[in-house]
């Protein structure tokens, strides 16, 4: 532990030529680090919409569903994704799942928090008055579920930057091949581009979600002005 | 307007076929022993108000969401306009029904005039059309146009309550279902509430049928009062003046309080009130005419009437024998009501004035006179000829 501290080294922190003359690599690894975060968290998205759509539908299946969420997400990244590798071979898949699996937690209690803050009222007024079950869900409850789920799709991204960056030990590039590549060689500069950007990154989707969040949902900002 | 006893005050909608019918209506929820209600039968008139009211488990809110299918009956059958509801989609039947509920369940994400047309929009009108109608019940039910661009959330409790009302109207649907609709206002915001439904209710002609748990509501706006016990059975279901006068179990009693009495003087119209000729004579009657008729009331005035016009009392304590009554000075009557004055308005006269008799002034014309006697008889005797 103690050898890889920079200071017992003549390395340098940050040599900046590094950077221009690697650049086409930082790139292509921040773009590799952006498409999986991004698939893993559309997936998650999806999949945790259907599993809380059954938990909420079924409330029996609310315990186990969120149980088994809890689980996964327990599960050290570095474990999981070593699990994995021997039935699928080294590809995005075992990454894909592993980090898929993440969101679950997340984004399952935040859509079912979502759904069941809509006042009572609110449903039973849309029922009175005629609308369709679904019509009621997708324009009345959606809507307003969406400040939860907005929170958990900006927490779920930003994690999910984090783990990518994990992800690396099974070769799945990202700006984790940075950091790994820094720590052998004991070549500090690229450790620190590939961490820099993974929280620059995690900062930027986090505030665009926050930004897209704010837009999408004007009530919430108008509502506390009265 | 002829003061008869058996005054009949209009009742237009009498002879109609009732609005909305419930038929040993049924509901027991899984898991309960005790039906929440049980073969409940009531008729609701055609453009009147009717309160269901009773103690918490009287099954009153179940009641109201069977009619439009928010509850589906165990068993019976409900019809609205002879139709009977099951026959169509609830989704349906639900656009044709106006749904006030006690927390207004507007949609926070929506702004005033989108909340407004929620049922309008569903149904397919044209922009236009729609645009028409918001500006047409944001007047009926009283609103500030300003309101219309805001959210719920921006709203007092008592706008939000008038856009609930505004939305359930929206379509101009038939029948209006309301549970507790002034529950969650204070009592000030509440009495105007309840007046503006009221005058609301003179202009739409709407059949409405109110869950309420407090009888002064019921008695303040329903034509018809549909008591219930637990477990949904109808104790009585009678105008609130019935309900009053006559309850018909101990149970209506305690529920409608020991004040029943003074709540009725508020309903009542000194048109209500047998026909009493009083103390009264003609102007060309003798002295002993006069004494008969003064004895016969028990009073010391005489009122003297000349082809139908009150002339005036005379104190019968001056008149002397050979004293014509017509000759003796008169004093005009101080104290008049209407035949629509309200009982407490008489009494209210009565108590002021120093013949403790109001003389019912009808167009000009004399009417009679209204004694604390007559009105403490009419109440005893409960019933004025209306609602008997």
């Amino acid at each position: 532990m103690i050898s890889l501290l920079p200071l017992q080294t003549s390395e340098p922190l940050i040599r900046w030529n590094y950077i221009g003359d690697q650049w086409d690599d930082i790139q292509r690894k921040l773009i590799d680090h952006i498409e999986l975060t991004l698939i893993s968290v559309a997936l998650g998205l999806i999949l945790s919409t259907t599993l809380a759509a059954i938990a909420l539908r079924y409330h029996w299946t609310s315990g186990p569903i969120t149980t088994i969420s809890a689980v996964i997400y327990t599960i050290p990244s570095v474990a999981l994704f070593g699990i994995l590798v021997p039935y699928t071979g080294l590809s995005k898949t075992p990454a894909v799942i592993a980090l898929t699996g993440y969101t679950f937690l997340v984004l399952v209690t935040a859509i079912i928090s979502g759904f069941r803050s809509v006042p009572r009222a609110v449903r039973e007024a849309a029922d009175g008055m005629g609308l369709s079950a679904r019509r009621r869900v997708m324009s009345v409850e959606l809507p307003l579920a969406l400040p939860y789920i907005m929170t958990g799709i900006r927490v779920a991204t930003v994690t999910t930057v984090g783990l990518v960056t994990v992800a690396s030990i099974i070769g799945q590039g990202g700006l984790g091949d940075l950091i790994l590549d820094g720590l052998r060689r004991t070549y500090w500069t690229p450790m620190i581009v590939g961490a820099v950007l993974s929280v620059a990154l995690a900062l930027v989707l986090d505030l665009g979600l926050w930004l897209l969040g704010r837009a999408i949902t004007p009530w919430a900002r108008r509502a506390r002005v009265r | 307007m002829a003061l008869d006893a058996a005054t009949a005050p209009e009742t237009p909608l009498a002879d109609e076929r009732p609005a909305i019918v419930l038929r040993a209506v049924t509901k027991r929820f899984p898991g309960m022993d005790h039906l929440a209600v049980d073969a409940l039968s009531l008729e609701i008139p055609r453009g009147s108000i009717v309160a269901l009211i009773g103690p918490s488990g009287c099954g009153k809110t179940t009641t109201l969401r069977m009619i439009n299918r928010l509850i589906e009956p165990t068993s019976g059958s409900i019809e609205i306009e002879g139709e009977d509801v099951t026959r169509m989609p609830a989704t349906e039947l639900r656009r044709g029904i106006g749904y006030v509920i006690q927390q207004v369940g507007l949609f926070p994400h929506r702004t005033v005039s989108q909340n407004i047309a929620t049922v309008p929009r569903t149904l397919g009108w044209e922009k236009a059309r729609i645009r028409a109608r918001i500006d047409e019940l944001v007047e009926l039910v009283g609103l500030d146009p300003a309101m219309l661009g805001r959210y719920p959330d921006e709203l007092s409790g008592g706008q939000q309550q008038r856009v609930g009302v505004a939305r359930a109207l929206a379509a101009d649907p038939p029948v209006l279902l309301m549970d507790e609709p002034f529950g969650a206002v204070d009592p000030i915001v509440r009495g105007r509430l309840q007046d503006e439904l009221i005058s609301l209710q003179r202009r739409v002609h709407k059949t409405i049928v109110i869950v309420t748990h407090d009888i002064d509501e019921a008695i303040k706006l329903a034509d018809r009062v549909a008591l219930l016990n637990v477990g949904g059975i109808v104790e009585q279901y009678a105008p609130p003046d019935e309900i009053l006068a006559a309850p018909a179990s101990e149970f209506v009693e305690q529920f409608v309080g020991d004040d029943r009495s003074s709540k009725r003087l508020t309903l009542a119209r000194v048109a209500d009130l047998p026909f009493s000729q009083g103390p009264v004579v003609d102007a060309g009657a003798t002295l002993e005419e006069a004494r008969a008729a003064m004895e016969a009331h028990r009073t010391d005035w005489v009122g003297l009437v000349d082809d139908g016009a009150f002339l005036g009392w005379v104190d019968g304590r001056e008149l002397g024998p050979g004293d014509a009554p017509f000759d003796r000075p008169r004093e005009r009557p101080a104290a008049q009501v209407h035949p629509e004055s309200t009982l407490r308005e008489a009494m209210e006269i009565i108590m002021t004035s120093s013949t403790s008799v109001a003389v019912i002034d009808d167009g000009g014309g004399f009417g009679g006179v209204v004694t604390l006697e007559g009105i403490r008889a009419a109440l005893a005797e409960g019933v004025p000829e209306r609602v008997a």
